[in-house]
């Protein structure tokens, strides 16, 4: 599966491009408003081909993702695929607890994380040695909260929590216990 | 005038605070206590920017969450809040020509939204209570990491914000529809369908157009205000559930957080939270960029039916857009993440593209225009939406939201260069542009301090919101702390630029107490000597 550091970059690409762009433009117009104008009125025809540009790029966007992003039908779907692992993680008063000391998955695997809140709304959240983040979701108390992830490639993450719980929450970080094993053959 | 006169008196003493009316006063009012509250704002800002880079001593996390509940409130409340009611009690009356029709509530609107802001405020700062805005079930209730009695004094002051609000939506339906003294009857059930949008929408399909009873601008405020008055509701009933679990706390009994849902109190809360940030801040600012554009230009504004259209969409979008906040719920139906997160949520896209690009256009068709202090600013709010909204539809995916939820990602391109860049400058080119008429004609005391407060806004705004993102990028949690400096690089320069930020406020509250005078801020809390219900004086 893609790794969401690709997805990040592509992301950073494209918004940085947007970005400098419509930079560009509001500058371009403020100059250009400012200076005579040739008096033409502006055609409808350009504002509805705005509208439908607008239309196209607000739902194509949604389309385009569900065909590149894996995890994003992956996940839409999890209930229906099975996974070959599952760890039952629960969490209580700022903490979290672990079925295992070390969490090792095998390469490949679909992994599906199941945990449970014994209190408060907390995240769960993978982390790289980097900081950079793999996934995370919403832990609420009284409800099943999984996520499905494919490891392709090797390395030790750590769980942090994503979401507030209170000043305690920002130091509840699981270091380095989840570690993919057996990419050796893998290209990365 | 030496420096100590124009301190005193005003820039030229062209500022008499005796000549304005009582609505005059009322708007200054509200504006003053917002330009305040926008300051404790920014302080606050600063306070949390320098904590992500280095812990402050003698400030414990704890103090630091209290802060990041009370900023976002006191931002929004406060600060918008006041500007933008007061803004509009004075705009509405001025648009139909016809009185606000109750100074009186306008008053208690004030005085409850300026009291409730330092009351919870007070109540944060003293007790440390600090579940955040977003107040997750059960967090607000948990009694064993905030005090009970602190909790219920800041929720009483939410609440009396809350009853503030109320009091504007009444005023400002009330003035639309009622009939002054010595006027034909007024009908009311035609003044109603067009201040909706629905004689917009009927025209779109007529061959017939018919004539609008109301201006577009006053539509867009009454459209805005409808979800003004659904989110006061949603946060008082939600302010009172807290409070009942509060008090019986205090009285010794303790109640079952799990009687409540915490999925459908999340549901319930964003309904009405999203109600203001993608509900009535949308359409307000829409509203805002068609009058200004309007009144810069003295043109007709392009497309004004699609753009009365436009808002009436934007208001049914706004009832059913909630779930984009609930993308990394997993308990969340996934129909509701794909139809509400992801379907209606591109409809902000579209709504305020057109906006935008209705803006634009109306500009565009006045050429040459003078770069004055609203345009520029209007030009600044404009980017800062263009730059804000497409960041929102890109989280408000089910692929991306699974690796930006809760990151600096949201909190900075999408959340600040929304409040900061693309709503704070439309209100300063409001403020801007009604300045000379709600003082009438008090000079501005330095264009150059204008400049200057215009770029380093501008600047500093989105250079925040960009620091902050790519430190989102790079898997920086929003409401976290960092304190072994992993992320400092872009803390230190996201600090910068929000340091651009406060240098900007200082140079605009300088300018417009000087321009004012100390006397003139002071003549503004004092009552009015005419007592008249017009807007301005009778010799304007």
């Amino acid at each position: 599966m893609i790794d969401s550091n690709t997805v990040l970059n592509g992301q950073t690409l494209a918004y940085t491009f947007y970005v400098l762009a419509i930079m560009s433009l509001m500058g371009w117009f403020a100059f250009q408003i400012t200076r005579q104008g040739k008096g033409s009125p502006v055609k409808p025809a350009l504002f509805y081909s705005w509208v439908t540009f607008l239309v196209i790029l607000g739902v194509s966007l949604h389309f385009i993702t569900y065909n590149t992003i894996p995890w994003k039908p992956m996940d839409y779907h999890r209930a229906e695929i099975k996974a070959d692992r599952v760890f039952d993680i629960s969490v209580a008063n700022h903490k979290f607890n672990l079925p295992s000391e070390k969490l090792i998955i095998q390469c490949h695997e679909k992994v599906l994380f199941n945990v449970t809140s014994g209190d408060l709304t907390y995240g769960f959240g993978l982390f790289r040695k980097d900081n950079t983040m793999v996934f995370q979701m919403q832990v609420l108390p009284g409800h099943v909260n999984d996520i499905l992830w494919q490891f392709d490639k090797p390395g030790v993450y750590s769980i942090r929590s994503t979401e507030y719980s209170g000043p305690e929450g920002y130091a509840m970080i699981e270091k380095d216990v989840v570690e993919v094993v057996g990419c050796e053959t893998s290209s990365n | 005038m030496n420096f100590i006169q124009t301190l005193l008196n005003s820039e030229q003493g062209a500022f008499k605070p005796k000549t304005l009316t009582p609505m005059q006063k009322l708007t200054l009012r509200f504006v003053v206590v917002g330009l305040i509250y926008y300051g404790f704002a920014v302080i606050e800002g600063m306070l949390m920017r320098i904590y992500e880079v280095n812990t402050i001593p003698g400030m414990e996390p704890k103090q630091f969450f209290a802060i990041m509940t009370a900023h976002p409130l006191v931002g929004i409340f406060g600060s918008t809040y006041s500007i933008v009611f007061g803004a509009f009690l004075f705009l509405v009356p001025f648009l139909m020509k016809k009185p606000l029709w109750s100074i009186k509530l306008g008053n208690w609107t004030f005085v409850l939204v300026a009291v409730g802001t330092l009351t919870f405020w007070t109540a944060g700062f003293f007790s440390e209570y600090a579940p955040l805005y977003t107040l997750y079930w059960p967090l607000p209730a948990d009694f064993t990491q905030f005090s009970a009695l602190g909790g219920a004094f800041f929720i009483l002051g939410i609440a009396l914000v809350m009853l503030g609000t109320v009091f504007f939506v009444i005023n400002i339906f009330k003035t639309i529809l009622y009939t002054p003294e010595g006027w034909d009857k007024q009908p009311a059930g035609k003044l109603i369908a067009s201040a909706l949008g629905y004689s917009g929408l009927k025209n779109l399909f007529s061959k017939k157009k018919e004539e609008h009873l109301v201006s577009l601008p006053v539509a867009a405020i009454a459209r805005g205000t409808v979800d003004v008055a659904l989110n006061a509701g949603i946060i008082l009933f939600t302010g009172v559930l807290i409070l009942v679990y509060m008090v019986a706390h205090l009285m010794g009994y303790d109640l079952k957080n799990t009687a409540i849902d915490a999925l459908l109190y999340k549901n319930w809360f964003w309904w009405g939270l999203d109600l203001v940030a993608d509900g009535l801040v949308l359409i307000f600012v829409a509203g805002t960029w068609y009058l200004l554009a309007t009144l810069i230009t003295g043109k007709k504004l392009f497309m004004e039916n699609w753009a009365r259209a436009a808002l009436l969409l934007e208001l049914i979008v706004s009832w059913t857009v909630w779930s984009h906040h609930l993308m990394s719920d997993q308990a969340q139906p996934g129909i509701l993440k794909l139809v509400s997160g992801e379907m209606v949520t591109a409809f902000e896209l579209i709504t305020q593209g057109l906006a935008f690009f209705i803006t634009l256009v109306t500009l565009w068709s006045a050429r040459p225009l003078t770069m004055t202090n609203p345009l520029k600013f209007l030009l600044g709010g404009l980017l800062g939406f263009a730059l804000a909204v497409p960041a929102g539809i890109m989280q408000a995916d089910l692929g991306l939201n699974r690796i930006l939820h809760n990151t600096q990602w949201i909190i900075g391109p999408h959340v600040h260069v929304a409040v900061l860049v693309g709503l704070t400058m439309t209100l300063y080119s409001a403020i801007y542009f009604l300045f000379p008429i709600l003082t009438n004609g008090a000079k501005l005391y330095s264009q150059k301090l204008a400049n200057f407060h215009f770029w380093a806004h501008l600047l500093g705004g989105i250079g925040m919101g960009a620091f902050m993102g790519m430190a989102g990028l790079k898997g920086m949690l929003r409401r976290s702390l960092y304190l072994d400096g992993e992320f400092n690089v872009y803390m230190i320069l996201a600090a910068l630029a929000g340091s651009l930020l406060l240098f900007a406020f200082i140079a605009f509250f300088y300018n417009i107490v000087m321009s004012v005078g100390i006397n003139g801020v002071i003549g503004i809390f004092k009552p009015a000597e005419t007592k008249t219900r017009d807007l301005l004086p009778a010799e304007k």
